[in-house]
């Protein structure tokens, strides 16, 4: 008989659950403790611009998912105007439009970014080479600066670094001034590299500072080394590589902003960083609808706290496989105490276990009595299910009365199973006294103790609530344990006089 | 206090999740448990493997029927009230003597036909079965259990457990109700074991509350001198449970009756494991054993196998056998 199949299917259940743990925590960047503090950036855009009276139409790029930063929510403020998201392979953009509009208009969009570890790069679709014609004089200036920078280059990246240098303050030569009285600098610079057969388009970029007001997007220039790979520059420094601070705002090659049927318009930006707990991070997080980043969070908050419940009690059946199996403690009622523990969640340890002592103490006197009546079984717990549902409406009722709310939280207790433990308890009581009442009664309520510090702690309801793939290694511990032979904790005393002799 | 798990496994005790797995699991099917979890089933099966068991004198299986147990019990001395598929000894009533209109409990408790109807009617309606189902009460003959042994027990019957595993009786002991565990053979609830050496049947040890224990504690007889009578026959037909039933690893409970010798009492095919404290012995090594033995042996070489192999030392210096593997079996 072999084993081989049985661990390999436990092998594959922790591979696979360890497996979408560790993609949810890089991917999705939730973080593995509930406390993990995450940088989020607050910015605000506004578009001002002035109405003619006509039918509006406002067209504005929105950053995406890139490196170093991740959208959680958006919001737009618009009274009056209707509003639509667009996305194509350039990027997103969002549509405001109206029939009519005059004056002075405003239009908000505001993004919460987390900060993340993702430093991979984005791909982006490389630009076809534009046809340039230059007018006379330009075209031999622009030859001359492409021909200085070609000789001084091998590759696309220092090409773009050369021809970037000629035109900055200190080395700017002859040619180079001549083009810049023509032609704005970063579309200049576009041009003049895919004259030099590179790929190359104009980005615009927001560098976040903390509490900045009325911000303007910087251009960039994007060099594509090949099909992939692609690089920033920066068109007034030459510097290589995209700053920390630099959030891409518009990356596809279109314009940032556009109106039609108003003047003056501009977008200006604020920006504000805070600090907050990684999982409301993660619980803003917009849900993406792929199957591995399949989340209980996108479902409605109602269904998710009781997800949040389920999710648990494979923890409780591992306490209680682990405290029967490893420890040999007796409980009356295999899973009863998963339950009991499950009340505990709502009521607190105090006032739970004070609740369960009581219920079951008056539950086991009233039992003793209808014992003398002599009914049949059925009859007989459903008699005791109606005394368990009195005894907890009287202990609401009295400590409402008194004052005390807490008492109120009793009726969380699983009134069926309650009837069951005393019954049980009551048969344990007649036929083996009341020692093995106080045995199996104390090992229930201690399960039922330490499955509630298990299901409690912040740690573990933050994991299993967000790593879905802990389930399948639970399933495999538990299998696991299912297969262990060895002696139970317990057992080592009880077999203890063997060894005396 | 405390054992290391080494120490155990040095002397061979299985705990429970190794007999869970390794032995019922592996050689009880659960299909077949049906014929050992109702002892009705497994009274007829016994009739017809030749296997003596207490004369059943009647069942009662309808709540109407209840009112007329008196006709069925009428003529007999003593009786016995069981649950079909009772466990643990639970709801068992024993009937020592009638006396006129009263039943006589071996305590001398005295009951009306009213208590009995009840305890039955208890019966039918799930009390003491498992899970609570519908039950059928059996009444069966009192057992006139030998009077040699009387004197080492107190009320209840002495009964014998046999562990037939592979139809190879591997381990017994004598289990006798106390004071203390109110006249039921319950190790638990405070019964003495005594544990039996296969060879001879003779005592080996006794333990009470899982601490040893010299004498019984209510008679205060030694319980050294124990020896049960038709040992081999006794063996024989525990081991003879294996081709009834089918079941690898099994408990069998025996009885020994005055005129009639050994009686199968009931089967239970999830055995506890206190059996190894009465014999401070592990079942390990003798399970191991066993399983390297081949099929198809019939029910008296298998004993005579096991009272070879698993014969204590202390007897075993008496007896020559030549053909006698040394074996690290004996403690």
């Amino acid at each position: 008989m072999s084993r081989l199949p049985f661990y390999l299917l436990v092998g594959l259940l922790m591979a696979l659950g360890i497996g979408t743990s560790l993609h949810r925590h890089i991917q999705m960047e939730v973080p593995w403790t509930p406390g993990e503090q995450r940088q989020v950036w607050e910015v605000e855009a506004i578009v001002d611009f002035t109405a003619l009276g006509n039918p509006v139409r406002v067209d504005l790029a929105l950053p995406t998912h890139q490196r170093g930063y991740r959208i959680l929510t958006e919001n737009t403020a618009s009274p009056g105007y209707g509003l639509s998201f667009l996305q194509d392979e350039s990027g997103r953009r969002a549509q405001w439009s109206i029939r009519n509009a005059t004056g002075s208009q405003q239009l908000y969009y505001s993004v919460r970014l987390q900060v993340t570890e993702d430093r991979r790069q984005r791909q982006m679709v490389r630009p076809a080479l534009r046809e340039v014609s230059w007018d006379r004089p330009y075209d031999t200036a622009a030859a001359q600066v492409i021909e200085r920078a070609w000789m001084r280059s091998s590759d696309p990246y220092t090409f773009a670094r050369e021809l970037i240098h000629d035109f900055s303050e200190d080395r700017q030569g002859e040619n180079a001034r001549l083009l810049l009285t023509q032609f704005e600098r970063t579309p200049l610079l576009v041009r003049l590299l895919n004259q030099a057969g590179v790929h190359a388009r104009e980005v615009s970029g927001l560098v976040l500072e903390d509490g900045r007001r009325r911000q303007t997007l910087t251009s960039w220039i994007m060099v594509f080394h090949d099909e992939e790979n692609w690089a920033l520059f920066n068109p007034r420094t030459a510097d290589q590589g995209q700053p920390e601070n630099l959030l891409l705002w518009e990356a596809g090659g279109r314009a940032v902003l556009e109106v039609q049927g108003g003047t003056n318009s501009r977008v200006t930006f604020s920006m504000l960083s805070r600090s907050q707990p990684a999982a409301a991070a993660v619980r803003s997080q917009l849900a993406e609808d792929t199957l591995l980043n399949f989340s209980i969070h996108s479902l409605p908050l109602e269904e998710q706290a009781i997800f949040q419940t389920i999710l648990l009690i494979p923890i409780g059946a591992l306490v209680v496989v682990f405290l029967r199996i490893m420890v040999g403690i007796k409980t009356s009622g295999t899973f009863m105490p998963v339950l009991i523990a499950l009340a505990f969640i709502q009521t607190t340890l105090a006032t739970g276990l004070i609740g369960f002592l009581l219920i079951v103490a008056v539950g086991l006197v009233i039992r003793n009595y209808l014992s003398y009546l002599n009914l049949l079984l059925v009859a007989r717990v459903s008699a005791v299910i109606i005394t368990v549902i009195a005894i907890i409406s009287i202990f609401s009722v009295l400590s409402y009365r008194v004052g005390l709310n807490a008492g109120l939280t009793i009726t969380f207790f699983p009134m069926i199973i309650l009837a069951w433990t005393i019954e049980r308890m009551s048969i344990l009581w007649e036929e083996e006294g009341p020692k093995q009442v106080l045995i199996q009664g104390g090992g229930s309520l201690l399960t039922a103790v330490l499955a509630y510090l298990a299901m409690n702690n912040p740690w573990i309801r933050h994991i299993t609530f967000n790593f879905l793939g802990v389930q399948l290694i639970i399933m495999a511990l538990i299998m696991l344990l299912g297969n262990y032979t060895g002696y139970r904790l317990l057992e080592l005393r009880r077999f203890k006089p063997v060894t005396e002799d | 206090m405390w054992a290391w798990p080494s120490q155990l496994s040095s002397r061979g005790i299985i705990g429970m999740n190794r007999r869970n797995i390794r032995y019922i699991g592996r050689y009880n099917n659960r299909r077949l448990y049906p014929l050992v979890d109702d002892k009705l089933k497994t009274k007829l099966l016994a009739e017809k493997y030749g296997i003596t068991t207490p004369a059943l004198i009647g069942t009662v299986t309808t709540q109407f029927e209840v009112k007329h147990v008196d006709e069925m019990i009428a003529g007999h001395d003593g009786f016995v009230i069981k649950p079909a598929k009772g466990s643990g000894g639970k709801g068992i009533l024993v009937i020592e003597r009638v006396d006129g209109d009263a039943f006589i409990k071996p305590s001398g408790a005295r009951l009306s036909l009213t208590d009995l109807h009840r305890h039955i009617s208890n019966i039918l309606s799930g009390l003491y079965s498992l899970g609570g189902t519908p039950d059928v009460a059996m009444i069966e003959a009192l057992i006139n259990f030998d009077e040699k042994l009387s004197e080492y027990t107190y009320e209840g019957v002495p009964d014998i457990r046999v562990i037939i595993f592979r139809g190879y009786p591997v381990m017994a002991m004598m289990r006798l109700s106390t004071a203390a565990s109110d006249g039921k053979a319950n190790l638990h609830q405070g019964a003495v074991g005594v544990g039996l050496d296969i060879a001879t049947g003779t005592a080996v040890r006794g333990v009470q509350f899982d601490r040893s224990r010299l004498d019984h504690p209510d008679t205060g007889h030694e319980l050294s001198s124990l020896l049960i009578p038709d040992w081999s026959g006794l063996l024989e037909l525990a081991a003879g449970c294996y081709e009834m039933t089918g079941l690898g690893y099994l408990g069998t409970d025996m009885v020994i009756d005055r005129n009639l010798g050994p009686m199968l009492l009931e089967l239970n095919a999830r055995p506890g494991l206190a059996i190894q404290m009465a014999n401070g012995e592990g079942l390990r090594p003798r399970l191991d054993l066993v399983e390297k033995q081949p099929e198809g042996l019939d029910v008296k070489q298998r004993v005579a196998f096991a009272q070879r192999h698993f014969a204590r030392r202390g007897v075993l210096k008496n007896r020559s056998e030549p053909e006698l593997a040394p074996s690290s079996l004996s403690t």
